[in-house]
């Protein structure tokens, strides 16, 4: 079966995909830790590119959305506690550089052979006309359980990291007894209290 | 189905063309009305603009000490890029430079790469007012972003479409503004503080020394103030399209309509923002997800019984 | 050009990403650079599942949901991630996950 993808769109789709692999091998060898979360954002950015040539605009258009958001968060979580954020002072963190350099080539070796000896099933099926109903009429009809799921493990994920990263509780908000008549909080807020 | 887009009416180069000098055009408007707003002077607020622009073309830049020189060109011109990027979605007559099944989704991430790109502006100078600017569009980001997208999905939701010509086309009977007021006050809300302007400008107040940007100069200054500007006039134009009934008006032609409304929306915009002072990002982010979440959530649930009810068919 | 090609060189990218993904995730020593290693694992699944929707089952919606889910395992590593970062520095003023090891089951 021949694609439907044009030469242009194929020319493309190489050139992010090399972009995003390039992207993500900078993370790792960038000294500034800005440039390694905006390097990250790059390869995303890349993915999401590949993705909307393949149809996907819902999936790239929210992979951008989410990654970027994340980025900027992770850069802030980056400069609180790395120690040498803007790479101003170059050093190297890392431990069993060796062991790791081989797993990962060997992961990349491992499924590259998989990738091209398999005979992978290509058929001619109808493609939808718009692949984003698709996708929601799954997640609200036949897929709505695996849409559920998700819903109950974000939901946990609210709590857990709440819980884990906030380390005041109700008897530092109002004393020992409960008693106080508004909360002790160092950020006063938008609301009265 | 698809519709067509100015790209199948005119080719590509031409429709890029005219959404870009729109675009501009559009930022020129914001930032007169907001001069003629500020000093009250109508006269010179069209001129003062291409002035200080002229002069950011011409000014010599200056740096600061081990810049991240790399990160903030990225940030400056990312800001005016992706305005005009959300611009692509925006219809009028009938018509969006691109069409996708997700356009709603397109101009909420290009939205959301802003906040990637205001950071950059603010970490690039190696500067600390800068940086404080940066961070407190992060935290003013967190406060508006869950609000805006439940704005934006309730439109769609009554459209029962992300596409932007779909959500026009559904308003035919009556504007979505009616049903959805507390919507599209969110989405208005929203635009400016993501243009960091007028009562969320904390990310370049002067407690700060202005922030994100303190230390830019000459086109780096010109690209910044141009893409705030853009994206706000983009914003009012979006506006317009989800809940003002797009270019729906009688007499005269559909784009004249839809810049009229557009320009509506930007006035309002300036002449109530600039009248409430700048509120400080930890207060927003309380009212933002004790208030806004829940009322937008409502404002949703509302819509989607009208929708059970074929209130929209 | 066949579609199985161009599907074998986008699948050989997805490769690539999560062989970097996992170098950076075991050699890294913070925590932070870990995530980004995961992070990076992660999106050639999204790339994989993508083009596993576009060449092989366009008319299901599997694949799609697998990179949805994909995209939410992203969404909550990283906030578990960022949330475990937060207590282990508070407990112990640490970033870096060899100075975590006594935490082995």
């Amino acid at each position: 079966m021949l694609t439907d993808l044009g030469g242009w769109v194929i020319a493309t789709v190489v050139a992010l995909g090399i972009l995003s692999v390039a992207a993500g091998i900078a993370v790792f060898v960038v000294d500034s830790m800005a440039r390694a979360t905006f390097a990250l954002l790059a390869s995303f950015l890349a993915v999401a590119g590949v993705l909307l040539a393949l149809d996907l605009v819902y999936l790239a258009v929210v992979t951008a959305l989410m990654m970027t958001i994340e980025m900027a968060i992770m850069a802030v979580f980056m400069i609180m506690f790395m120690m040498n954020p803007a790479g101003l002072m170059p050093m190297t963190m890392v431990h069993n550089a060796k062991g790791s350099a081989v797993i990962g080539a060997g992961a990349f070796a491992g499924l590259t052979v998989g990738i091209w000896t398999v005979d992978w099933p290509t058929r001619d099926v109808s493609r939808p006309a718009d692949s984003t109903r698709q996708l929601g009429e799954a997640i609200m009809g036949s897929h709505m359980l695996v849409m559920l799921v998700i819903g109950i493990g974000l939901f946990a994920t609210i709590i857990a990291g709440t819980v884990l990263a906030t380390a005041r509780g109700r008897y530092d908000r109002f004393g020992a007894d409960l008693a106080a008549e508004h909360p002790d909080d160092p950020v006063p807020g938008g609301l009265p209290r | 189905m698809p519709d067509e887009t100015l790209v199948d009416v005119w080719g590509l180069a031409p429709a890029v063309l005219v959404i870009m000098v729109g675009g501009l055009a559009l930022g020129l408007v914001v930032a007169a009305v907001d001069r003629a707003v500020v000093s009250g002077e109508a006269g010179r607020a069209v001129v003062e603009p291409l002035l200080a622009g002229a002069r950011g073309l011409v000014e010599q830049r200056r740096t600061t000490l081990a810049p991240d020189r790399l990160l903030w060109r990225i940030g400056c011109a990312a800001v005016p890029t992706l305005a005009l990027l959300s611009l692509a979605v925006v219809p009028v007559g009938g018509r969006t430079l691109w069409s996708t099944s997700a356009d709603l989704v397109w101009f909420n991430a290009m939205e959301a790469l802003l906040w990637a790109a205001v950071w950059l502006v603010g970490w690039g100078p190696n500067a600390v007012h800068a940086l404080t600017g940066g961070y407190r569009f992060l935290a003013q980001g967190l406060a508006y972003e869950l609000p805006l997208m439940f704005a934006l999905i309730t439109a769609g939701l009554a459209a029962g479409s992300l596409r932007t010509t779909d959500v026009v086309a559904a308003q035919e009977g009556l504007w979505f503004v009616v049903t959805m007021p507390v919507a599209f006050v969110v989405f208005v809300a929203g635009a400016a503080a993501f243009a960091f302007w007028g009562p969320f400008a904390a990310p370049a107040a002067a407690d700060i020394a202005g922030g994100v940007t303190s230390e830019l100069s000459g086109v780096d200054r010109l690209l910044v103030d141009l893409g705030r500007a853009v994206f706000l006039g983009a914003a009012a134009a979006m506006a317009v399209a989800l809940f003002l009934g797009g270019d729906a008006g009688p007499w005269l032609p559909g784009p004249l309509w839809f810049l009229l409304k557009t320009l509506a929306v930007v006035t309002a915009l300036v002449w109530a923002g600039r009248r409430v002072p700048v509120l400080r990002p930890d207060r927003t982010v309380e009212v933002g997800w004790m208030v806004l979440v829940p009322l937008t959530l409502l404002q949703a649930l509302a819509v989607a019984v009208l929708v059970l009810n074929g209130f929209y068919a | 050009m066949t579609a199985e090609l161009v599907l074998q060189v986008v699948l050989t990218v997805a490769a690539g990403l999560i062989g970097v993904g996992l170098f950076g995730a075991l050699s890294q020593q913070t925590i932070v650079m870990v995530m980004m290693g995961l992070e990076l694992v992660l999106n050639g699944v999204l790339l994989a599942g993508g083009a596993a929707w576009y060449f092989l089952a366009p008319d299901l919606p599997d694949a799609q949901m697998l990179v949805v889910v994909a995209l939410v395992v992203m969404a909550v590593e990283m906030a578990m991630g960022f949330a475990v970062t937060i207590a282990f520095y508070r407990a112990r003023q640490i970033d870096m996950i060899d100075m975590a090891s006594d935490l082995r089951g």
